[in-house]
């Protein structure tokens, strides 16, 4: 029978194994330094990179963060700080809703709430497709993880005259705030990967993209478009950025998991 | 924690005004055809070259993604190979259509052992895609290519998953030879396929078809050509078997060219005479008459003169073929009354 | 150094205010999404109302439009990969919670974890340029054989089709599966273990025991799993062929509800055709909607569970939810 567990836990590693050894050897031979500079090229003609794609990619992350982060903590504040009533009780079941909804869904609704009213494609579209995305998650992060304060800290401050809000922003929030960082860079690298729903919202763009209201390249959009493209150079290139993505995605996944380790030696000591 | 965040204010200054770069700068966005992407591409890349202050960003997703975007006016300009449908245009009033360029669609397929250029015929290409021949070394096809081997291997059919004009030509092209294609499945840019697999854009079409034994699929001459996949001779109807090129889809536009309507909305499919091509194409950018904004109306008609004169150099190249003088003439015509 | 103070005026009322409005946000994105969806559905449901469920037809050249086709390839691609997954997951989580050493435990865990982080667009890359060649391959050796003549076997080797689908999907939700059943194994209280112990089980009768116990959980593990499934588009779309047909087949190309809306949503022209695609939404969001529900709901019951229930008492207002 541990054969048969054993067994099941390589059969799961085996694709991993397969899917990276692909993505670094694929990816690393075309990995240049065109590749971080360069834009993209017409149809068909060789060289030319993925600069501007990188860079629409950490541009709506950021757009996405600056917007779900204020509104994921404050809501996982309040759910937190009033824990019995019936709009906690929503909050936190419409937070689960939006976890389970098909992120192709979103796309949809960013389009018509977005893109239709703004008569064009644009990054903030995207950004706020991605929003919706990392909201939910950094809520019930936040929750958990302020849910975990010792209450002697919280009635600590309460007690020397503070006010419930001097009280969470002074003391609770302090202290939970590597875990709530852990849940927004998990959110982060849970978005980080998206392709759906920027197919119709932040679209794609072979040039720089200034300033928020223009198509956006990104890496996903544009893997995605040299993946089923019949020229070779573009499938090397569709490999490096996966390679690219992958390390971003990663860097995000370790970080979170770093940063959940020290919390909890914090709070064991 | 101040200093962490003085660090991230400048960064993301950095990252948002960097790429500010050029203040002047006017972007302007067109979706549309997969038909056209190669040239479409290379001439936004050589106008911007020439006017490096004005890019336009052109994103293939396929015909009917122009006409949608361009109704939706999503986008500054459309693409598409087939030409609107009057209920599309009662939608989207003011669309003017435009000529680029002439293209030729090929059957392209991927038969392990066989190397030479296969002879097809259009009640055969319309039967292999309705389903009813369903192996390589089907009498009828052996019957066209005498002294070819066929394997018995099933033919895998692929053909566009997106709304796409390259479907529309085909579909009109097979309607017009095949009374059961016309009336079981109808022109239109998205069709209800009875057999085959989806690609997504020329692009994933020729992809499928380089990695699919036995495969067979439709696509613009371009991606035959850039892809060294064998595409085949196709009847036309005067009875001989062409291979796409460009002397053959000129000669399909050469009819039309004399009769060519003032919106320039024409079918050059099956066209008459010797020479020419069979399944060619027109294909048209989609401009709004008024378009609301004035900047970007204006580098559009400079760039439809620059297309009409310099622009139409570039085609040979990628096997597209250039505009007939007449067309052009009437399209400079038309582009003068854009705006007014 | 004595700092005067300056007294900021931090008012409990608008404390809760600031962050009510946040809470309320989260609310209002659920709502917004729903209504948006149906809002923007109006013309199909007129014009096909239910019937919209069951049409077989997709066909955008006569205007008819049906969600069946695309309903059967999402149920079956996400069964194939309940079938191929969910077994896989469940060992894991035995063999992290139970069975294995010690030292492997964390490195393990942290390595299926690794699968979620691979993004579904680098899943899609590795299918159409590794898995279908390879897929391919093998229907090529089953069509070859007696087995093709089974339903299930029938039709061309494309490669492409519902079973590189499945086995993509079942890939991707191994993590998901396992790292939620890892946390109900945990939860179930040592004390059953010891008295299995006690009463001189071995050590897998032991492990039958704790996974019944946590029976709920697992099942609300492979839901949440399912629910990923449904909605998974990207992978999927370029490994699944695309085609709306209904096939027993594995090997047949077929299409599912995500795949074809991200397919044909910039280029479906006409009113009709868009808000079809939405009603494709909105389908596909009351599924997922209704099994992630039901997963939270099972999960959920595993923790309720361990509370002592009290023996006798007076009658009482059932426990708030």
């Amino acid at each position: 029978m541990s054969t048969l567990c054993a067994a099941a836990v390589v059969l799961a590693l085996l694709p991993l194994g397969f899917i990276l050894f692909y993505i670094v050897s694929r990816g690393i031979s075309a990995l240049n330094p065109a590749f971080f500079t360069k834009l993209p090229k017409p149809s068909g003609e060789t060289g030319g990179g993925m600069a501007n794609a990188i860079v629409g990619t950490l541009k709506l992350i950021g757009l996405a963060s600056a917007a779900s982060v204020p509104a994921g903590i404050g809501a996982g504040i309040y759910i937190s700080e009033f824990p019995g009533s019936r709009t906690s009780t929503l909050v936190r079941f419409c937070a689960d809703v939006l976890n389970g909804v098909p992120s192709i869904v979103v796309g949809i609704v960013a389009y018509g709430l977005v893109v239709l009213p703004m008569k064009r494609f644009s990054a903030i579209a995207g950004a706020v497709a991605l929003a919706i995305m990392m909201v939910p998650i950094i809520t019930r992060s936040t929750e958990e993880l302020l849910r975990l304060v010792p209450v002697s800290l919280r009635e600590g401050a309460l007690a020397l005259g503070a006010s419930r809000a001097r009280a969470v922003w002074s003391v609770v929030l302090p202290s939970a705030l590597p875990g709530i960082i852990t849940g927004v860079l998990i959110a982060v690298a849970r978005i980080a990967g998206e392709t759906a729903p920027l197919l119709f919202t932040s679209f794609n763009n072979q040039f720089w993209a200034p300033g928020l209201d223009q198509p956006t390249a990104s890496l996903t959009v544009q893997i995605y478009n040299y993946a089923i493209s019949p020229y070779d150079d573009w499938h090397r290139q569709a490999w490096a950025g996966a390679l690219v993505l992958v390390a971003i995605v990663l860097a995000f996944s370790m970080l979170a998991r770093v940063a959940t380790r020290r919390l909890e030696r914090m709070n064991v000591g | 924690m101040t200093r962490v965040a003085k660090i991230l204010v400048v960064a993301a200054a950095a990252l948002f005004g960097a790429v500010s770069a050029g203040a002047q700068t006017i972007q302007l966005n067109g979706a549309g055809s997969t038909f056209g992407t190669p040239i479409y591409t290379k001439w936004f890349s050589e106008y911007n070259k020439i006017h490096p202050n004005v890019q336009i960003n052109y994103q293939s997703i396929g015909s009917g993604g122009g006409i949608q975007q361009v109704t939706a006016h999503t986008v500054d300009f459309g693409a598409s190979d087939g030409p609107m449908t009057p209920e599309q245009m009662a939608k989207a009033p003011g669309i003017m259509h435009f000529p680029t360029v002439l293209g030729g669609v090929v059957p392209m397929y991927n038969i392990p052992g066989v190397n030479v250029d296969l002879r097809f015929t259009g009640p055969v290409l319309a039967n292999i895609y309705l389903g009813r021949i369903t192996k390589w070394n089907d009498p009828a096809i052996a019957k066209l290519n005498p002294g070819v081997k066929f394997p018995a291997l099933p033919i895998a059919v692929v053909h566009r998953a997106d709304g796409s004009g390259t479907t529309y030509i085909w579909a009109d092209y097979l309607s017009r030879v095949s009374p059961e294609w016309k009336t079981k499945v109808g022109v239109s840019t998205s069709l209800k396929w009875p057999v085959g697999v989806g690609g997504k854009g020329s692009e994933g079409v020729s992809g499928q078809v380089r990695q699919q034994p036995g495969a067979i699929g439709y696509v613009e001459l371009i991606y035959a050509l850039q892809n060294h996949i064998a595409y085949g001779f196709v009847q036309n109807a005067d009875g001989k078997f062409l291979k796409a090129t460009l002397g053959g889809v000129t000669a399909a536009a050469a009819a039309a060219a004399r009769k060519m309507p003032a919106d320039f909305r024409v079918s050059i499919v099956n066209a008459p005479g010797p020479d020419a091509y069979p399944i060619a194409s027109f294909t048209w950018l989609l401009v709004y008459r008024h378009p609301s904004d004035a900047v970007r109306g204006k580098i559009m008609k400079d760039f439809l003169h620059w297309m009409l004169g310099d622009g139409q150099k570039y085609c040979a190249d990628l096997g597209y073929a250039p505009l007939p003088r007449e067309v052009i003439r009437m399209e400079e015509a038309a582009v003068d009354k854009l705006q007014q | 150094m004595a700092r005067t103070r300056r007294r900021i005026p931090w008012s409990d009322a608008g404390f809760r205010a600031a962050t009510g409005l946040a809470a309320f946000l989260v609310v209002g994105i659920a709502v917004v999404i729903g209504l948006e969806l149906f809002r923007n559905s109006r013309v199909p449901i007129h014009e096909f109302g239910w019937k919209f469920w069951t049409n077989k037809d997709w066909d955008p050249v006569n205007g008819e439009f049906g969600a069946y086709t695309f309903i059967w390839g999402t149920l079956y691609s996400s069964l194939i990969a309940l079938l191929l997954g969910a077994p896989v997951a469940l060992g894991i989580a035995i063999f992290i919670v139970e069975v294995g050493p010690l030292r492997l435990r964390r490195g393990l865990g942290f390595l299926t974890d690794l699968l979620a982080a691979v993004p579904s667009i680098v899943y899609g890359l590795w299918g159409i340029f590794v898995l279908v060649p390879l897929v391919r391959k093998v229907e090529t050796a089953i069509a070859g054989s007696r087995l093709s003549n089974l339903p299930i076997f029938s039709g061309p080797p494309y490669g492409i089709g519902m079973l590189a689908a499945g086995i993509i999907l079942a890939i991707m939700i191994v993590p998901y599966i396992s790292s939620v059943a890892r946390e109900v194994l945990r939860a179930v209280p040592q004390s059953q273990r010891e008295a299995a112990y006690a009463l001189g089980a071995t050590k897998w009768e032991t492990i039958r025991i704790v996974v019944r116990y946590g029976r709920s959980g697992i099942l609300g593990a492979v839901f949440l799993g399912l629910g990923r499934a449904l909605g998974e588009t990207m992978a999927v779309t370029m490994v699944i062929g695309n085609s709306p047909q209904i096939s027993a087949s594995l090997f047949a190309p077929q299409y599912t509800m995500a795949a074809v809306i991200a397919n044909e949503f910039t280029e479906a022209t006409g009113d009709l055709y868009l808000q079809s695609l939405i009603e494709i939404g909105l389908v596909l969001f009351a599924i997922t909607l209704a099994i992630n529900v039901l997963s939270r709901f099972l999960i959920w019951s595993v923790s309720r569970e361990r509370r002592p229930r009290p023996r006798a008492t007076p009658a009482r207002l059932p426990e708030p939810a």
